[in-house]
C-alpha cells in the first residue's frame, strides 16, 4: 500500500512523537494514596474518561499528581505531560500554566509562553477543532479538583 | 445492473476534495447525501413555491400545500400505510418517538407498568421513554443481545408480561448493523396484545419497508437516513390509535376552533402537526422517494451488500482490529476497534486521506457498555461508495498504524 507523504507532514504536526511516546507510555498513571484534592473528567461526545488525583501540601506546592483513566492518544498524552509539568509547582504557577495551555490551543496568533516547555507539542491540536477538548480535559480537571467542585467535569 | 458511475453523477458532494484528497464518505448511517433531484427541488420550491400551507386562498399557497400534501401521499405509498392521514410529518425519529411515548404511552401509564427496550438501543429510542417511565413511574425492561449483537429471543417471552404496555425496538442498529427479525418479534407482542413501535431510522436506506405488512402501531424514520433532507422525518401510527391520542403540542394548524374556553382539535393528520411545518424539507422528502423509486433497488442493495462483505473481510486480515457486532444479518455498518489506537485518533488519521468514518458511541453507550469499549470506528455504506473508496480506507487503516507504530 503505498503512503503519501502529504499525510503523513500534516498528521505529524498533531501526533509529534512525544503525544505519541507519552500515549504508548503514560507518566503517573495510578491512583494515588491519601491525595488531598480529586476530581472526574467526561468527554461524553468521545467517550474518554479520566480520574486526576494531587496531592497539594500547605505551602500550595503541588507535591505529587496522579491520573487513571481511558481517552484518545491527544488526551492521554494530555493528561501524561500535564503531570509531569506541575509536580512541584505551586498552585499559582498552575493556574497561570492552565491560562497559557489554553491560550495556546484556542487563540489565533497566541505566543508560546515559555513556561510550557514540552506542553508546546500540543501546538498543532489548534488546526483540529473537534480535538482541543481531548487536550483540554486533564486541565479542566485540575480546575475541578483544584476547586473542590461537586461531581463531574464535561467538556460539552 | 446499473452504473456506478452514473450514479455518482447524481451525488454533486462525492466530487468534493477534502484535505486535497478527493472525499470518501463512510458515515451513511450518522446521514446520507443528497442527490441533485433533491437539492434541485429545494432550490425550486424557495424560488418558485414558497407560501404557508393550509392559509390562504392565492395561488401560490395552493401550490405550497398540493406539493406539500403530495410528498406525504408520496410517504404513504413509499411504507405503505392505508392512509395518508397515518403519516404524521416530525421533525425525525427523535421527535415521532417522544411524541409517541407523551401522547400514546404517558396518559395510560401506571406506576409499575413496563416499557420493553431492547440492548441495541439509540439514545433516542431509550430516553424518552425513561423520561415517560419517570413522570409515571413506570419501568423500562431490556432485551438483552449476545456477543455477536443480536437479540436474545429466548428471552423475550418473559420479557413481555401483563405490565408490558409497549415494545419498542430498532429494525437495523446504527451502531452494528444488526437487522433484528422485526415481523417475528411484532407478532410475539401482538400475541399479547402488546402495541409496537419500530424505529426505523437505519431501515429507510436499506429496506423496503411495508408498515402493512409488518403490522407495527408505530413507524418512526428521518428523511435524511435516506437521502432526502435534514429536519424532516415521519410518525407512521394506525390510525384508530392516532384518532384517540391527545395532540403531542399547542398551536396554529393543529385546531379546528379556538375560544379561551375550549379548543377543539382538527382531524388527523393535523392534529400532530402544530405550526408552521418543515415545507420545503417534506417536498424535499418526497423528491428522495421519487429519486430511489425510479433506481433499481435490488441491484442497488446487492451492489451494496458486497462492499460490505468485502470490507468486512478485509478489516479482519488487519492484525489487531476487532470487529463489534457479527450478526447473522447485518446491514452495511461496521464498527471496530483496533489495539493501540483509540478510534477518535482513527478518524482523525483516515480524515487526512479524505475518508469520513464516524468515531464515537453512536448514542448507544449501554450498547458499548455491553461490548466494554468506550467508543468504536464505524464505517456504513451507501450504495454510492466504491470498491476503490475501501482500498483507500485500507490504507488510511495502514496510516493509523504507522503514526502509533503499530505491527
Amino acid at each position: 500500500m503505498g503512503e503519501t507523504t502529504t499525510n503523513i507532514i500534516m498528521l505529524s504536526d498533531l501526533y509529534q512523537d512525544i503525544i505519541v511516546d507519552h500515549t504508548r507510555s503514560p507518566r503517573n498513571y495510578g491512583k494515588l494514596d491519601c491525595a488531598s484534592h480529586h476530581a472526574e473528567g467526561h468527554n461524553p461526545l468521545c467517550g474518554d474518561q479520566l480520574e486526576l488525583f494531587l496531592h497539594v501540601n500547605d505551602q500550595g506546592v503541588i507535591e505529587d499528581l496522579s491520573f487513571t483513566g481511558s481517552g484518545c492518544s491527544i488526551s492521554t498524552a494530555s493528561a501524561s505531560l500535564m503531570t509531569e509539568a506541575l509536580k512541584g509547582k505551586t498552585l499559582k504557577q498552575a493556574e497561570a500554566l492552565f491560562e497559557h495551555f489554553h491560550a495556546l490551543l484556542t487563540q489565533e496568533n497566541a505566543e508560546a509562553s515559555e513556561d510550557l516547555g514540552k506542553l508546546i507539542v500540543f501546538m498543532g491540536v489548534k488546526d483540529y477543532p473537534s480535538r482541543v477538548k481531548c487536550a483540554t480535559l486533564a486541565w479542566h480537571t485540575l480546575q475541578a479538583a483544584l476547586k473542590r467542585q461537586a461531581g463531574l467535569v464535561s467538556t460539552e | 445492473m446499473f452504473n456506478i458511475e452514473n450514479i455518482r453523477k447524481d451525488f454533486p458532494i462525492l466530487s468534493e476534495v477534502i484535505n486535497g484528497k478527493p472525499l470518501i464518505y463512510l458515515d451513511n448511517a450518522a446521514t446520507t447525501q443528497k442527490p441533485q433531484a433533491v437539492i434541485d427541488t429545494l432550490k425550486h420550491y424557495y424560488e418558485h413555491t414558497n407560501a404557508n400551507v393550509h392559509r390562504s386562498v392565492y395561488t401560490l399557497s395552493e401550490r405550497a400545500t398540493k406539493e406539500y400534501e403530495a410528498a406525504r401521499d408520496k410517504v404513504q405509498k413509499y411504507i405503505h400505510a392505508t392512509h395518508r392521514e397515518e403519516v404524521i410529518w416530525v421533525r425525525g425519529t427523535t421527535e415521532a418517538i417522544n411524541l409517541v411515548a407523551q401522547s400514546f404511552l404517558r396518559p395510560q401509564l401506571k406506576a409499575g407498568d413496563e416499557i420493553l427496550i431492547t440492548a441495541m438501543e439509540h439514545h433516542a429510542n431509550i430516553v424518552p421513554w425513561q423520561l415517560v417511565a419517570e413522570q409515571t413511574g413506570a419501568v423500562i425492561k431490556v432485551l438483552p443481545i449476545n456477543d455477536q449483537g443480536e437479540l436474545i429471543l429466548d428471552e423475550l417471552d418473559n420479557l413481555l408480561t401483563s405490565r408490558t404496555k409497549l415494545f419498542a425496538f430498532t429494525y437495523i442498529s446504527n451502531a452494528i448493523g444488526t437487522i433484528n427479525p422485526v415481523k417475528w418479534l411484532i407478532d410475539k407482542a401482538h400475541e399479547k396484545g402488546i402495541p409496537v413501535l419500530v424505529d426505523g431510522a437505519q431501515a429507510l436506506p436499506h429496506v423496503k419497508i411495508n408498515v402493512q405488512q409488518l403490522n407495527c402501531e408505530f413507524f418512526a424514520c428521518s428523511a435524511h437516513k435516506g437521502y432526502g433532507p435534514t429536519g424532516i422525518g415521519v410518525l407512521y401510527g394506525k390510525k384508530e390509535l392516532l384518532e384517540k391520542m391527545p395532540p403531542y403540542q399547542g398551536g396554529g394548524d393543529m385546531i379546528r376552533t379556538v375560544s379561551f374556553e375550549k379548543t377543539t382539535f382538527a382531524e388527523l393528520p393535523l392534529k400532530f402537526e402544530a405550526g408552521t411545518p418543515n415545507i420545503a424539507d417534506a417536498i424535499g422528502f418526497g423528491a428522495a422517494i421519487d429519486y430511489l423509486s425510479q433506481l433499481d433497488w435490488k441491484a442497488l442493495m446487492h451492489y451494496e451488500h458486497e462492499l460490505f462483505l468485502m470490507a468486512k473481510e478485509a478489516l479482519k486480515e488487519i492484525p489487531g482490529l476487532r470487529i463489534i457486532g457479527e450478526a447473522k444479518d447485518q446491514a452495511s455498518i461496521i464498527s471496530f476497534v483496533m489495539d493501540g489506537a483509540h478510534p477518535h485518533d482513527i478518524g482523525t488519521i483516515v480524515d487526512s486521506y479524505g475518508v469520513a468514518i464516524r468515531a464515537s458511541h453512536h448514542c448507544a453507550m449501554p450498547l458499548m457498555k455491553r461490548f466494554c469499549v468506550p467508543a468504536t470506528a464505524r464505517v456504513s455504506f451507501s450504495f454510492y461508495n466504491t470498491k476503490e473508496e475501501i482500498q483507500v480506507l485500507l490504507e488510511a487503516l495502514h496510516g493509523v498504524k504507522k503514526v502509533f507504530g503499530l505491527p
